[in-house]
């Protein structure tokens, strides 16, 4: 898992749409380092969760390709992709009636095979991910009965027990309050630490600019800026892609920028 | 039983296990339960008829030692009819149970979705067109259906809301055959559609040894496939873009899994003519029984064994008078349906 080689992430020259005419993204090309922490950032509908799904295999590009490990990913096997690579998608709804449990067993699938279906190595996933979304309290209760938070976490144990080297996370802190949020961003941080590459969009610059260690901002379908937080979180950067007014100051915890919005900071020109 | 599933874990400690060795215990309940009803159903069926015979002569006659009229009444007459409604019913549950799954609704069922009028419109085709007979209308249920369900899957698109389209679009391609059926209908000359009307009431009545062993060889051959996907359509259930990310194939197991539902559809219509509903309600009450949100496919299999048996003790004996199974069917799944309409639409 720790094999840096073993986990390369790369879309290139991808065009992604829907349906043959939306085109949403045109001519990208974005490689993940190996081992990073990504955090992608950008307006709604500029792209994010579209080159997400097209990175993990959900969607086929219309032109150019997405590399896993030097191979196109739309020709390896789905199977041997799910061991590689997991997906938290920014929305799924849960069968009817479905356990958290149940839910995050199903995280083991490719894992898992007609023979072979319960092994102490899944049990050992299911029980740490559990563990490490905090969500044994209620791990016995149908998933359609939880809060929004409670059912965010239940989802992210699932894509946690899949136990990938690469994991995708679309908006993974959205429903989570901020002691939640904290909890969630430290335990990717940890996953990341062990040698899992993480990629999350995230909305909260501040946040991602305190994780990442590799931050992307995307605007209309393109990468407009990517590299240390600290170079791409710049009061131009945030007005070149959110169109808001802002002051940029240091983060007095870990000195990484911050940002701060100005007054009426996306006024009306 | 229901406080079992809500029972507090040991703080998430084998919470995994815990859980799914629970259902698989309650699920195993519920099968043998079935099952031991199945049996008793099936003894009884084979006592019951206009022939008084008792427990003793159904020993007699199962062990060998019967002979003459109460042989051949038990061994010949009632015995393949009831084995082939087991078959049938657990075919229909079989079927309803993965349309259910893949559609992820209860109402998806290859009765809904267009499945049942396309292989009627087959076989009446086939019957008044062709005046064929017993096997070339069994073909044309076949054909029908199956022409239906690749129409209804084309139509519904690839995108989006699959689930629910499918249904809109099924129920639609059903009001539009069974216009066209009436139509076929009124067009034949009075015989020919008293036994298309015969055909389509559905029933067991007559059929025997020579019917129920290319369906029972048909059965297995389906149930290989479907046992092998078995796992990738509980993961389906998730959704295509949670089962895509882990490692199911999801168009082909769909595409293969729905032409594995028609098929097993396709053999119950093509045997004994549309049976509705037991596709609809064998999943659900199999749901409601294990009460785990994934039945898988053994289970409903087993409910609808049960209620085709069932329902075809009753259509014999209940009214005095034979009646075709499919009017019994069709009455209590009517009411089913109306009722799960009713909760959806409160949804
Ligand atoms: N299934 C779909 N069919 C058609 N168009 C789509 C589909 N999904 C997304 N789009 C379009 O593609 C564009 C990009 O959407 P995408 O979901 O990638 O945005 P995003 O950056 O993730 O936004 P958000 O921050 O709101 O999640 C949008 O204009 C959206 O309308
Ligand atoms: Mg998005």
């Amino acid at each position: 898992m720790t094999d840096n080689q073993q986990s390369q992430l790369e879309a290139q020259s991808v065009t992604l749409g829907y349906g043959g005419h939306i085109v949403t993204c045109r001519d990208l090309t974005l490689a993940i380092p190996p081992g990073s922490f990504t955090v992608v950032v950008g307006p709604n509908a500029c792209g994010k969760s579209t080159l997400l799904r097209a990175m993990a295999r959900l969607l086929v590009p219309n032109e150019g390709q997405v590399v896993l490990n030097g191979q196109d990913i739309n020709r390896l096997k789905t199977r041997d992709v799910a061991r590689r690579l997991g997906l938290l998608p920014q929305t799924s709804t849960a069968p009817e009636g479905i356990s958290v449990a149940e839910l995050v067993v199903r995280g083991r699938y490719p894992h898992q095979s007609f023979l072979r279906q319960w092994s102490a190595a899944d049990e050992e996933a299911v029980r740490s991910a559990i563990a490490a979304t905090n969500i044994a309290d209620f791990s016995d209760r149908p998933v359609d009965t939880l809060s929004g938070g409670q059912r965010q976490r239940a989802w992210v144990a699932m894509a946690l027990a899949q136990e990938t080297p690469i994991l995708l996370l679309d908006e993974p802190t959205t429903f989570l309050d901020i002691a939640h949020q904290i909890d969630l961003m430290d335990l990717l941080e940890r996953l990341n630490r062990q040698g899992r590459t993480i990629v999350a969009v995230l909305h909260d610059l501040n946040q991602a600019a305190r994780y990442a260690s590799h931050l992307v901002a995307m605007k209309d379908g393109k990468v407009i800026a990517e590299g240390h937080p600290g170079d791409v979180v710049t009061q131009e950067m945030v007005k070149a892609i959110f169109d808001i007014t802002c002051v940029v100051i240091d983060d007095p915890v870990t000195g990484l920028p911050m940002v701060v919005p100005a007054k009426n900071a996306h006024a009306e020109p | 039983m229901k406080a079992l599933i809500h029972r507090v874990p040991r703080h998430g400690r084998d919470a995994g296990r815990q859980v799914s060795f629970r259902i698989r215990t309650r699920t195993l309940a519920v099968c043998l339960a079935l099952a031991a009803l199945l049996l008793v159903l099936a003894f009884l069926s084979l006592t019951a008829g206009r022939f008084d015979t008792g427990m003793t002569d159904v020993f007699n006659a199962l062990s060998g030692q019967a002979t003459g009229k109460t042989r051949m009444i038990i061994l010949e007459w009632r015995l393949p009819r009831m084995l082939l409604a087991m078959l049938l019913g657990a075919a229909l549950g079989l079927g309803g149970a993965i349309f259910q799954s893949l559609t992820r609704n209860p109402l998806g069922s290859p009765d809904i979705i267009g499945f049942a009028a396309g292989s009627h419109t087959g076989a009446l085709v086939v019957l008044l067109l062709f005046s064929g007979g017993y096997y070339a209308t069994a073909f044309g249920a076949l054909g029908g259906g199956i022409v239906t369900a690749l129409l209804v899957y084309l139509l519904a698109g690839t995108t989006g809301q699959q689930g629910f389209r499918l249904i809109v679009v099924g129920i639609g391609t059903s009001a539009m055959l069974s216009a066209f059926n009436a139509w076929l209908i009124q067009k034949a000359d009075l015989e020919m559609a008293m036994g298309a009307a015969f055909w389509a009431a559905g029933s067991l009545n007559g059929l025997g040894f020579e019917q129920l062993r290319p369906a029972t060889a048909l059965f297995c051959l389906l149930c290989l496939p479907v046992a092998a996907l078995a796992r990738p359509l509980r993961q389906m259930e998730l959704g295509d873009d949670a089962a895509l990310a882990s490692g199911v194939t999801v168009r082909r197991t769909r595409g293969l899994l729905m032409l594995l539902g028609v098929a097993l559809t396709a053999l119950a219509t093509a045997t004994a003519g549309p049976i509705s509903f037991i596709a609809l309600c064998a999943p659900q009450i199999a749901r409601r029984l294990v009460g785990a949100s994934s039945v898988g496919l053994f289970t409903p299999a087993l409910t609808g064994a049960v209620l085709l048996v069932l329902a075809d003790a009753a259509a014999q004996h209940a009214f005095g008078r034979q009646l075709p199974v499919g009017i019994m069917t069709i009455s209590v799944g009517g009411l089913y349906l109306l009722w799960l309409l009713i909760r959806e639409g409160r949804r």
